[in-house]
């Protein structure tokens, strides 16, 4: 359980002298809902399932039986694939792009939907704030990189396509191959997962900070006053989170098919 | 490590989970194996249905519209033809009558010219009928005349005829030198 969950159980609150429950490390550790041996299985867990539950589920509705003329969940799933498909794959990509439009799809809405998870009541947390989660998908997004960068370019051209800038002076050249190596191959898959991981980490830290916060001062005293004010951030923040999830999934998605596209290209 | 960093109860965050980085792949591939596979190529063949469906009726209206154009363009042709030809047979009719009229007007003329001659061949026959019976006539008088004047019948067929041609003869030259 969470640190607010425990502290409003506990119901601690200022001038109790029990101290103030500062939310931490231990607010992303979840107890296990049940464990098969050594697996424990987990809230995040639970919520990465009914993501994935959703998302099928979404889609299958809107698209399992497509008409010409479309139903309503038909336009809005339309919109949603039209958006990755045009505003994302076309634009960064371009027509060569369209192969990869369910991944990039697929990448979207399931990153998109674990994101709003943090502000979904009871669920109330950002699946992608377990590390694991934007490493698993970092990790498929490093791989089809690296693997349409070999197959488009060959071995040597795919070498080249990673570390090499056409037209350098000499002196310049063992210090950007060595940069274009470690930001095509280590900067590029780590950031990948933990900008995903941090945003969602830290706005979610920012909501039970604030929430436990409210909590904590919400006594019939002066610091009521206090305990509305960290309300109205709480739920400010909350709002904010509706786009920062939004925008997450957004550049997710967009640096992947960025990925794509460089791995795409002839030369560098 | 990991075991050791849960007990501590400060668990590096930056530690990915084994258990959370399979749920988490596994989720993903159904949920992209589920849309890759089926759903998105699902929709976008609708899409491209649709854009189909869409330009094709454009086709189609611009395909009616020269059509249209088409058929238009074919009247007129065959309304000019048709004035044409109008114009042509009117023509045609025209110079037909007047050779018709040119025609009739030469048969006439034709006829005219046929009873005239018929007219006088008519009258000379006539005259030719005339000039023998009155020879004959004048001739038979002129005998009994001088058969009475000279008392002697010329009754005498041929003595009376070489008299009367004789005669006759005479009054021929005379007309002839009076001329």
């Amino acid at each position: 359980m969470s640190a607010h969950t425990l502290l409003a159980e506990s119901g601690c609150h200022i001038q109790a002298n029990c101290g103030f429950p500062a939310p931490g490390l231990n607010s992303f550790n979840f107890k296990p809902i049940f464990s098969v041996g050594s697996f424990d299985f987990t809230k995040p867990m639970l919520l990465a399932i009914i993501c994935m539950l959703l998302v099928v589920g979404f889609f299958w509705a809107a698209f399992n039986k497509p008409k010409l003329v479309p139903g309503k969940l038909q336009l809005v799933g339309e919109i949603g694939y039209t958006f990755v498909a045009k505003s994302i794959a076309r634009e960064v990509i371009g027509k060569k792009g369209d192969k990869y439009v369910p991944f990039l799809t697929s990448i979207f809405f399931f990153v998109w939907l674990m994101n709003i998870m943090s502000i979904i009541p009871l669920a109330q947390f950002p699946v992608a704030s377990r590390f694991a989660f934007p490493v698993a998908l970092a990790a498929l997004v490093f791989i089809t990189y690296m693997y349409l960068t070999f197959k488009k370019n060959g071995f040597r051209g795919g070498v080249k396509n990673l570390v090499w800038i056409e037209g350098l002076p000499k002196p310049l050249v063992p210090l950007i191959v060595l940069l274009e190596f470690i930001q095509n191959v280590i900067t590029r898959p780590f950031t990948l997962a933990v900008r995903l991981w941090a945003n969602m980490f830290a706005g979610h830290m920012l909501i039970v900070m604030f929430s436990v916060a409210t909590w904590y001062l919400l006594t019939p005293s002066f610091f009521a006053a206090i305990a509305g004010g960290s309300f109205v951030l709480a739920a400010g923040m909350t709002a904010f989170e509706v786009l920062i999830q939004f925008l997450q999934a957004y550049i997710f998605t967009l640096l992947a098919s960025i990925y794509i596209s460089g791995a795409l290209e002839e030369g560098h | 490590m990991m075991t050791f960093l849960a007990e501590g109860g400060a668990q590096n965050p930056l530690l990915p989970d084994t258990a959370e980085l399979v749920v988490g792949l596994l989720c993903f591939f159904i949920v992209f194996g589920i849309l890759g596979k089926k759903l998105l190529p699902n929709i976008q063949k609708t899409l491209d249905e649709r854009r189909d469906a869409i330009e094709g009726g454009l086709e189609r209206a611009e395909k009616a519209q020269a059509e249209a154009t088409a058929t238009l363009e074919e009247y007129k042709a065959q309304l000019a033809e048709a004035r044409h030809e109008a114009a042509r047979i009117t023509e045609h009719a025209r110079e037909q009558g007047a050779v018709i009229i040119a025609e009739m007007r030469e048969e006439a003329q034709r006829q005219r010219d046929a009873i005239i001659a018929a007219g006088h061949a008519q009258i000379e026959a006539d005259r030719r009928q005339v000039t023998v019976s009155l020879r004959q006539e004048v001739g038979r008088i002129a005998t009994d005349l001088a058969g009475r004047i000279v008392g002697e019948s010329l009754e005498d067929s041929a003595r009376q005829s070489r008299v009367i041609d004789h005669f006759l003869d005479d009054l021929e030259e005379k007309a002839e030198a009076a001329r």
